[in-house]
């Protein structure tokens, strides 16, 4: 019997999708070894959130008070510790994200518990863990084993587990929260948004997003006048935004925006998951990139595998055509 | 300040046909090109930049097999003060934990005020080396830290979170910092500097230099190529003909 905890993560008062992925995920875990389900819902003034995440666990742990209004990494290692030491659980997962990494790996080592990070997956095999988890730019995927323990710490990649729709009805039990002040060496100040430009690559109907294979700043210009030709907007992937090429508010992806347009175009991206989390559900994805491995290729309707600098003068004079 | 940036070499894949070698465990490297792990290039700028302001040493630590004094040679062209490699022939399989617990026990006797890391090693992906390593040191952390400003007794902190916003905090000395990528101009290493550095020594330690029991959080069972679900259509053709294939595409949607 499997018992599994799952960290509940939530930000500026709501609950964040990862969060539902994960209860999805752990639920059928569990209930695979007639095991129960466990969330645990840190959090200040949090009421609102725990009828929707009652449907999707057996059980919700609540701690509610101030030291949780914002997200510190240290607090949730803290106040976590606690909780896992008393609940023993077989597994406890949290997200693979700028939320989950900061307190994971360190709380997983300071209670000596084996973990691992950004799984795709993960099944209880021969009384232990087997998870999947992908190397080398997304090209390879393995089969790790975690070694032998009465308990187990993942952190699961996003968008790996669709979430489902709850049909539980979770007891509730409140906690005196383990820990009330912020640790002086580590202090929550705020939450700085992100800047706004002049252009809103969310509202385009057609995106040229460009990535690294760009190779040169000076190349841009040929983009912006594909994109000028077609009438779309140019986006990008993050190492064009990292090199200062182009602002951040064109940066597609995980931690840039998230896209939905009518075409996107992806010139030079290879493909990896952060930026597909971005714009996988545009309705058409063409990809142009040179290697026919590249993961793009696994998520675009239709692959160009050629040079760009060939492709997209062609495929602009075609469009200029089609346009006459 | 005393700084210490934690630098991996990994193989540059991103481009590159990667494949399965004999054993199943890893891939064929013989024809890959490596180089310093794209977010460590942040994490020593950050520290450069620093030690400018501030005055201090960097000492640059790589866990790796012997080609990874290349990359501390660049690091010390850049501006390290000493490198350290750490050799992981002598160490068996790794994996972050036990990564993090030999790079531990190297920096426990050195003193530092600030480590760098980055966010993410490109090759095994793990978001752990830093974390882990504060945690084993007993010093706080933040990860995909997108800035670091010193000043008097106060760290002021930036992390980047999903869609861009950002979460500031203030910490305090020593700590580990895990950098995202972006966050400074990583800068070139002159041809003076890389000819300078070619001659620095690098401190090499193996199992005897370091004969504590580290062990692996997990062991890795067999590699594959991840199964494609959904594949594109591959249009195929010479440049001109691909080109109308796809103007055409695009028109029956409606686009044009
Ligand atoms: C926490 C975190 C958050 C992240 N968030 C984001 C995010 O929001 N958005 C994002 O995009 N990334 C994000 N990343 C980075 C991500 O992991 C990848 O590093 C990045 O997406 C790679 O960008 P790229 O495809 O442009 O470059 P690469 O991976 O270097 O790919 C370049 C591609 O160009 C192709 N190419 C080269 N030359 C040519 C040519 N002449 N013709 C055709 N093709 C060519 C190559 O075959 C290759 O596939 C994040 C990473 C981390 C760790
Ligand atoms: N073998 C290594 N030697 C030195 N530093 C490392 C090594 N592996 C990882 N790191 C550091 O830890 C960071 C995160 O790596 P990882 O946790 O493997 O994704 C890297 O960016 C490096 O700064």
């Amino acid at each position: 019997m499997a018992n599994i905890l799952a960290v509940v993560e939530h930000r500026q008062g709501a609950v964040r999708d990862i969060t539902y992925e994960l209860l999805t995920f752990g639920r059928k875990l569990a209930e695979k070894t007639d095991g129960k389900l466990t969330g645990v819902l840190l959090g200040h003034n949090v009421d609102n959130l725990t009828d929707n995440l009652k449907k999707h666990v057996h059980r919700l742990i609540v701690a509610d008070h101030d030291v949780f209004k914002d997200f510190n990494g240290d607090v949730y290692q803290q106040a976590l510790a606690d909780i896992i030491k008393k609940e023993n659980p077989f597994l406890t997962l949290i997200g693979n994200t700028a939320f989950g990494i900061d307190f994971c790996p360190s709380l997983a080592t300071h209670l000596g518990v084996p973990f691992t990070t950004d799984c795709i997956d993960a099944e209880i095999a021969d009384s232990g863990i087997r998870v999947t988890r992908q190397l080398y730019d997304g090209k390879m995927d393995t089969h790790m084993k975690l070694s032998e323990s009465p308990s187990y710490m993942l952190t699961m990649r996003s968008g790996t587990c669709p979430a489902e729709e709850g049909n539980l009805s979770a007891e509730m039990q409140k906690i005196e929260s383990p820990i009330t002040t912020q640790p002086s060496y580590k202090k929550f100040i705020e939450y700085i948004e992100a800047a706004v430009g002049d252009v809103d690559i969310t509202k385009a109907d057609v995106l040229v997003g460009v990535g690294r294979g760009i190779k040169e700043q000076a190349n841009l210009s040929m983009v912006e006048d594909f994109a000028k030709a077609i009438g779309g907007v140019v986006a990008c992937s993050r190492p064009i935004v990292d090199a200062n090429w182009l602002p951040k508010d064109r940066q597609v992806g995980s931690s840039g925006k998230t896209v939905k347009p009518k075409l996107y175009i992806a010139v030079g991206i290879s493909g990896a998951f952060q930026h597909i989390a971005g714009m996988k559900n545009a309705d058409t994805i063409i990809a142009i990139n040179k290697d026919s491995n590249a993961p793009i290729f696994n998520e675009a309707d239709y692959g160009i595998v050629d040079d760009l600098f060939k492709v997209l003068p062609a495929l602009k004079s075609k469009i200029m055509e089609l346009k006459k | 300040m005393d700084l210490i940036v934690c630098i991996k070499r990994v193989p540059q894949t991103a481009e590159a046909e990667v494949r399965v070698d004999s054993s199943g465990k890893d891939i064929v490297k013989d024809r890959l090109t490596f180089d310093m792990n794209e977010a460590d290039t942040y994490a020593l700028e950050a520290a450069i930049l620093l030690k400018e302001k501030f005055g201090g040493t960097i000492t640059a630590i790589s866990l790796g097999v012997a080609d990874a004094e290349d990359t501390l040679r660049i690091a010390l062209a850049k501006g390290a003060d000493s490198a350290v490699r750490i050799k992981a022939e002598d160490f068996g399989e790794l994996d972050g934990f036990k990564t993090a617990a030999l790079l531990k026990e190297v920096i426990k006797d050195i003193k530092f005020d600030a480590i760098f890391t980055g966010c993410m090693a490109t090759d095994d992906s793990y978001y752990q080396v830093g974390p882990v390593l504060a945690e084993m040191l007993g010093v706080p952390h933040a990860t995909l830290v997108s800035k670091v400003e010193v000043s008097e007794e106060k760290v002021r902190v930036n992390r980047e979170l999903e869609g861009g916003l950002i979460e500031h905090l203030e910490m305090s000395l020593p700590a580990v910092f895990a950098v995202q990528t972006g966050i400074n101009e990583p800068r070139y290493a002159s041809l003076i500097a890389i000819r300078r550095a070619a001659g620095k020594e690098i401190k090499i330690l193996g199992k005897e230099d370091i004969p504590v029991e580290t062990k692996t959080n997990s062991t890795l069972e067999e590699l594959f190529v991840p199964p494609v679900g959904k594949r594109a259509e591959i249009l195929t053709g010479s440049a001109d003909e691909v080109a109308a294939r796809t103007a055409g595409i695009i028109k029956e949607k409606g686009l044009i």
